[in-house]
């Protein structure tokens, strides 16, 4: 510690010696005496001091004043620890970066040090370049200005994978001629390349690595333990026990992403695994989309769930033969057997299975159904059920209707039997499967044969609906789209009764590419071998999850290698009905701190910060000299002990917790009722609550001075826990940072707009960007409102009533002159009557006013009605914008109060005709 | 510029006008004072001198002729004297400390002790003026007279300014002779005139009320630390290093002032009252003048 202390200007330290002079100067002096003018004096004359009492200075003060003055001094001699002595290199200077998943961790620490690490180099005079190992690019090797490099900072981001394993070969080609220092920002983590590339850039010149002392966790894929579902987390390094929290995030039944559960990993000293078993109940871990390390920004905290983690609910029908048939002749015998390790069976009537709503219905030889139960099969279908059919001899007895909607296609009676003891041929085998067959890749077995089906009509719609069909072209599988759903008919019994195809494992792997059950592990690569799988979610390095928007499919062999790049991001892909995540983390993989050879200097993250302490040391002298008036104004008694009790009793208050909130609801209630009252939601961020209430109370105010409109002082309002319906209009602004509404919130939220009321967004950022999600403010308004009931929008008509409500306006500034402000669309029959400038438009308020320009700031005025934030430019041209938005809000109010009052005055000509005749 | 306040003109005016203007909210506040002490008859409940009718008594032997009150008595056979209520008037003496000990407060939502007396008094008198008995300062002299305004003169008296010394001693040779007295002070001063000034009085047959008014930081001594006290003046100085450990002994004295002042009113038949300033005047108001009525 002592050895990381310098001084600036060390000569001060020498008035230290003064201390001692001071000790005696200031001992000698005892506090000087208050005069007090005390009438009662006459009655003190001839009393005698206690004799313990001294007249010098006690010996704890005189220690704080000491301390006050050393402080002082070593204060102004200016003390920095850790001072930075460097020699200033020379010859260009490579940053390399790992820039991996395990760098987001700690990106803006790494990004401020390499910001020191460039200007530095700008300082000496060095060229620079950066190069991030996890994509390596011939062009980053172009060593320019330090300075013009630490402009392109901002944009430098992490990758979501590690760096290739040949990058080694690819820096050596890169760096054939150069020979430059190299300082190279570590992720922390074992890489099999990373002994050579730091033996080429030993090779090179300097090479000083800097790690992070934070710590690397990672999440290896959910997978099922049993019925539980497990997630082992990782670290580098085994260092003593740690717990970390894990959370399971998903959507809640309003589709909002929540926390669906909460697990906490405990790894032992010394391991670098822990196991967390979750027992999560089958609805909500169908809805785990993603689990997460709490508190870490890394894509390999993160992992993504999919089908492997899903368990569809199966309703299994079968016809009852009312005769006790043995196990294995039970036509759901396969069936169960096979769909047991990876779905949740459910049996019953066939009513009660469909309250059940079960993802997949399978009726195994069932012809007839009643006409009701045809109709509920067909509504369910109809909603994305998949219902599965075997056929049997029921269904090649049956008459069956010709227009049965529930069977893809039609079905001649009767069926056919080959390969038996009273037919000619051979039982038939199947034929590999097309390619646009959901079955495409799965291997047909040999043994597989079929003795007896039905047989389809030969429709033109056949071909095109066969999936699956033997050697001779009769179809074996047909599929009809219905709905939102589908139906798919196995042309045999779901028993070996009719062929050996419930008995090979081909029948679990198509029921699983039916996506009846569910894959029980990792999908095989000769599976994926010929297939394109398009992405859907990817993951950024810091664990985000993105829309992947615009990236093209990826071929199945590349899935399988699993090397991630810019080609193959780590994310969600899709295949048809099937879902593989791709995590960054494999099943089987460990972490592994990285090892440096002694020849490489490694330095902390953090440590080598230079850190002035004079600033520090000035403030506590002055604390200790604040503190000495007070304990001498004690010594001498002017400490009044009736103020300092009130200032005392105020600190408490503030300390404790806001019995404001504690106010009952009727209070509340009464207050937003008594009284017109605006009200505002709270948004969590401090400043921004603040100006949203000094804009209602500006508004407030001027509607009070201007309009019959009287209102109360404005009301916060917290979504959660307050009644909405009290208020006519809520101001809600958005930030990026507030949380999103719970679903009972949303559901308090749509039943105020149903009834009347008003929400005014703000994303207040109307100066950079228009309405849409072209901004963050933009975006988040998006997700905030996705669950609210809001009718179509359109951008304010000229008719539109707010732009008469009270005032005439065209336009609708606040702090920004944006002219995008949306409201509720008028209906599409609005028309225009002739001799009146305004159509005759729909009753009512429109729920939502929507805008971005920042009215709140523009309303807002203190208590004495002076404006508290500047708007536009001057008095002038800025003070009509002002006068503008106030108008603006006038408008707005009069509006939500009056309803279409205004626009009611168009049939005032005609009223008082009628009443003239 | 560096005038004397005191002496410059323009200072002198600022003061006189000043207290010209607290002279009638002085009034002003011992009338609002006294209006809320609410009369009955001021009579003394027995025949003599005065106006109103008391009773009819028959007429006795040496009852001269003319005191026979015809109309009654023509109304039987026996004779009848007219009596009137006696009604002669009281002098009240007041000796209102003046010195620079009553100046003093020791918080800004109290009065001074001073003005504190001089309320009291002026409402008193202003009570006794509604009552129709004498009144006089003994301060200055004044004889005891009634009127608006002998209390428009009292009240000057009173405004005027405080007196040079540190403690007042009242002065007992201008009282009449079988009037009544009104001492109020803090009676901080020696006790030796004070003992003198009320025996005195009592030979002059003169009986009255001390009114000892404190401030509550004199009664409890809230100091602590080193501290210089000093009279009001500065003329006399105490110093103490550590003033809290003095509180015992200053109570102390303060409680044995009180009992001497008690036991020389208990022998001069004198009533005593200790009136704080953070308190209420109406209080002692109300003690006082029942104080002076049960004098009599």
């Amino acid at each position: 510690m002592i050895s990381n202390l310098a001084f600036t200007t060390p000569l001060l330290l020498a008035a230290l010696v003064a201390l001692p002079i001071l000790w005696w100067l200031l001992r000698a002096v005892p506090p000087a005496p208050i005069k007090r003018r005390f009438p009662g004096i006459a009655l003190l004359l001839g009393l005698k001091d206690d004799e313990s009492q001294t007249d010098t200075t006690p010996w704890w003060l005189l220690l704080l004043r000491m301390l006050a003055v050393a402080g002082l001094i070593i204060g102004f001699a200016g003390p920095i620890l850790n001072p930075e002595d460097r020699q200033p290199g020379n010859g260009p200077l490579l940053i390399a970066m790992d820039a991996s998943w395990a760098s987001a961790r700690d990106w803006p620490a790494r990004m401020g040090r390499v910001e020191n690490v460039l200007a530095e180099a700008a300082r000496d005079g060095r060229p620079a370049a950066i190069f991030k190992l996890s994509s390596p690019d011939a062009d980053a090797l172009n060593f320019t200005s330090a300075g013009a490099l630490s402009t392109e900072l901002a944009g430098l981001t992490p990758d979501a994978w590690t760096a290739p394993n040949d990058i080694a070969e690819q820096l050596t080609t890169l760096t054939e001629e150069a020979d430059f220092d190299t300082i190279w920002f570590s992720d922390g983590l074992d890489h099999p390349a990373r002994a050579d590339v730091a033996q080429l850039f030993e090779s090179k010149g300097n090479l000083t690595v800097i790690e992070s002392g934070r710590p690397a966790y990672a999440l290896r894929p959910a997978r099922f333990e049993g019925s539980d579902v497990a997630v082992t987390a990782l670290r580098a390094t085994a260092d003593g026990a740690r717990e970390l929290t894990l959370s399971a995030k998903g959507p809640d039944p309003n589709g909002v992403e929540q926390e669906l559960a909460r697990a906490t990993a405990e790894f032992a000293a010394g391991e670098t695994e822990a196991e967390v078993i979750l027992n999560l109940p089958t609805e909500l871990r169908n809805r785990v989309r993603r689990f997460e390390v709490s508190g870490t920004r890394s894509a390999g905290a993160v992992t993504l769930t999919d089908d492997a983690l899903k368990r569809r609910e199966v309703g299994l029908l079968a016809a009852d033969d009312g005769q006790e048939a043995q196990d294995l002749l039970s036509p759901l015998y396969y069936l169960r057997r096979a769909l047991v390790p990876t779905a949740d069976l459910i049996d019953g009537a066939l009513a009660d299975m469909l309250l059940a709503s079960p993802d997949v219905l399978i009726m195994a030889d069932i012809a007839t159904l009643s006409e009701d139960e045809t109709g509920a099969l067909t509504d369910w279908v109809d909603e994305g059920g998949l219902l599965v059919r075997f056929a049997g001899p029921r269904t090649a007895a049956a008459d069956i209707d010709t227009n049965d909607p529930l069977l893809p296609v039609r079905l001649r009676a009767g069926g056919r039997s080959v390969g038996g003891a009273m037919s000619w041929g051979e039982p038939k085998d199947l034929r590999a499967f097309t390619r646009d067959s959901p079955f495409f890749g799965l291997a047909v077995p040999e043994d597989v044969s079929v003795t007896s089906q039905v047989v389809a009509q030969p429709d033109p719609d056949l071909a095109e609906r066969t999936i699956a069909s033997l050697t001779d072209g009769t179809p074996l599988v047909t599929r009809k789209a219905l709905g939102d759903g589908q139906i798919v008919l196995f042309h045999v019994t779901a028993n070996a009764e009719w062929s050996t195809l419930p008995l090979s494992g081909l029948f679990v792997q198509m029921l699983e590419r039916l996506a009846i059950s569910t894959r029980p592990a990792e999908i095989s690569a000769t599976e994926l071998e010929g297939t394109t799988w398009q992405p859907e979610d990817i993951l950024d390095a810091f664990g985000r999850v993105r829309s992947a928007e615009a990236l093209p499919g990826v071929a199945g062999e590349t899935l399988a290698d699993r090397t991630f790049g810019p080609n193959l991001r780590p994310g969600l892909y899709s295949n048809e009905e099937r879902r593989v995540a791709l995590n960054v983390i494999a099943p089987e993989q460990t972490l592994a701190a990285s090892v440096w050879p002694d020849t490489v200097s490694v330095e902390g993250m953090v440590t080598a910060k230079e850190t002035p302490l004079a600033g520090l040391l000035l403030s506590l002298g002055l604390a200790l000299l604040l503190a000495d008036i007070l304990a001498s104004l004690w010594l001498a008694g002017r400490l009044s002990f009736k103020k300092p009790a009130a200032i005392a009793v105020a600190c408490l208050a503030l300390a404790l917790p806001q019995t404001a909130d504690a106010q009952s609801e009727d209070e509340r209630a009464l207050e937003a009722t008594a009284e017109v009252v605006l009200a505002y939601v709270k948004t969590g961020d401090r400043r921004l609550d603040r100006i949203s209430r000094e804009g209602l109370q500006g508004l407030s105010y001027s509607l009070f001075r201007r309009t019959s409109v009287e209102p109360a002082a404005p009301i916060e309002i917290d979504l959660e826990t307050d009644e909405l319906s009290f208020y006519p209009l809520i101001y809600w602004p958005v930030t990026d940072s507030q949380p999103t509404p719970s679903s009972a919130a949303y559901a308090k939220l749509n039943r105020y707009l149903r009834t009347g009321g008003m929400i005014v967004f703000d994303t207040r950022d109307g100066n950079i960007g228009g309405f849409g999600s072209s901004t963050p403010m933009g975006r988040k308004l998006q997700a905030l409102a996705r669950p609210l009931d809001i009718p179509a929008l359109e951008q304010v008509p000229s008719d539109h009533v707010l732009t008469r409500a009270f005032y005439l306006l065209q336009d609708f500034p606040g702090r920004h002159a944006n002219r995008s402000v949306w409201v509720e669309a008028a209906p599409a029959d609005a028309e225009q009557v002739d001799g009146i400038p305004f159509r005759n438009l729909n009753d009512g308020v429109t729920p939502v006013l929507i805008g971005g320009n920042d009215w709140a700031s523009a309303w807002a005025r203190d208590e004495t009605g002076r404006p508290l934030y500047p708007v536009g430019r001057g008095t002038g041209s800025g003070g009509r914008q002002r006068e503008m938005a106030v108008r603006f809000g006038v408008n707005l109010v009069m509006h939500v109060l009056t309803g279409n009052y205004k626009s009611d005055q168009v049939h005032v000509p005609a009223l008082l005709d009628r009443l003239g005749n | 510029m560096n005038q004397d306040p005191a002496i410059n003109p323009a200072g002198l005016r600022h003061r006189a006008e000043a207290h010209a203007s607290a002279f009638p909210a002085l009034l002003a506040e011992a009338e609002h004072l006294a209006a809320t002490v609410l009369l009955g008859d001021h009579g003394r409940r027995r025949a003599g001198m005065g106006d109103e009718f008391w009773q009819y008594r028959p007429a006795e032997n040496g009852d001269p002729q003319r005191t026979i009150d015809w109309r009654r008595s023509a109304r039987g056979d026996e004779q009848f004297v007219r009596q009137r209520e006696w009604q002669a008037a009281q002098s009240v003496m007041f000796w209102v400390d003046d010195a620079l000990s009553m100046t003093f407060t020791g918080g800004d939502d109290r009065p001074t002790k001073g003005h504190r007396a001089r309320v009291l008094a002026l409402a008193l008198c202003v009570l006794l003026n509604r009552g129709g008995e004498r009144f006089g300062l003994a301060n200055r002299g004044t004889p005891p007279r009634r009127g608006e305004a002998q209390l428009t003169r009292i009240a000057g008296h009173l405004m005027a300014p405080a007196g040079e010394s540190d403690y007042g001693t009242p002065n007992a040779r201008v009282l009449p002779s079988g009037s009544r007295a009104v001492f109020i002070s803090d009676f901080f001063g020696p006790q030796e005139p004070v003992t003198d000034a009320l025996t005195r009085a009592t030979d002059h047959g003169v009986k009255g009320t001390l009114i000892q008014i404190l401030d509550p930081d004199e009664e409890a001594f809230p100091y602590d630390g080193r501290t210089v006290f000093e009279t009001m003046s500065g003329a006399t100085r105490f110093e103490t290093l550590k003033a809290g450990s003095l509180k015992e002994a200053y109570l102390h004295r303060l409680a044995k002032r009180k009992a001497a002042l008690q036991d020389l009113c208990r022998a001069t038949g004198w009533r005593y009252l200790c009136h704080h300033t953070d308190t209420g005047a109406l209080k002692a108001l109300m003690w006082a003048y029942r104080a002076l009525d049960h004098a009599q």
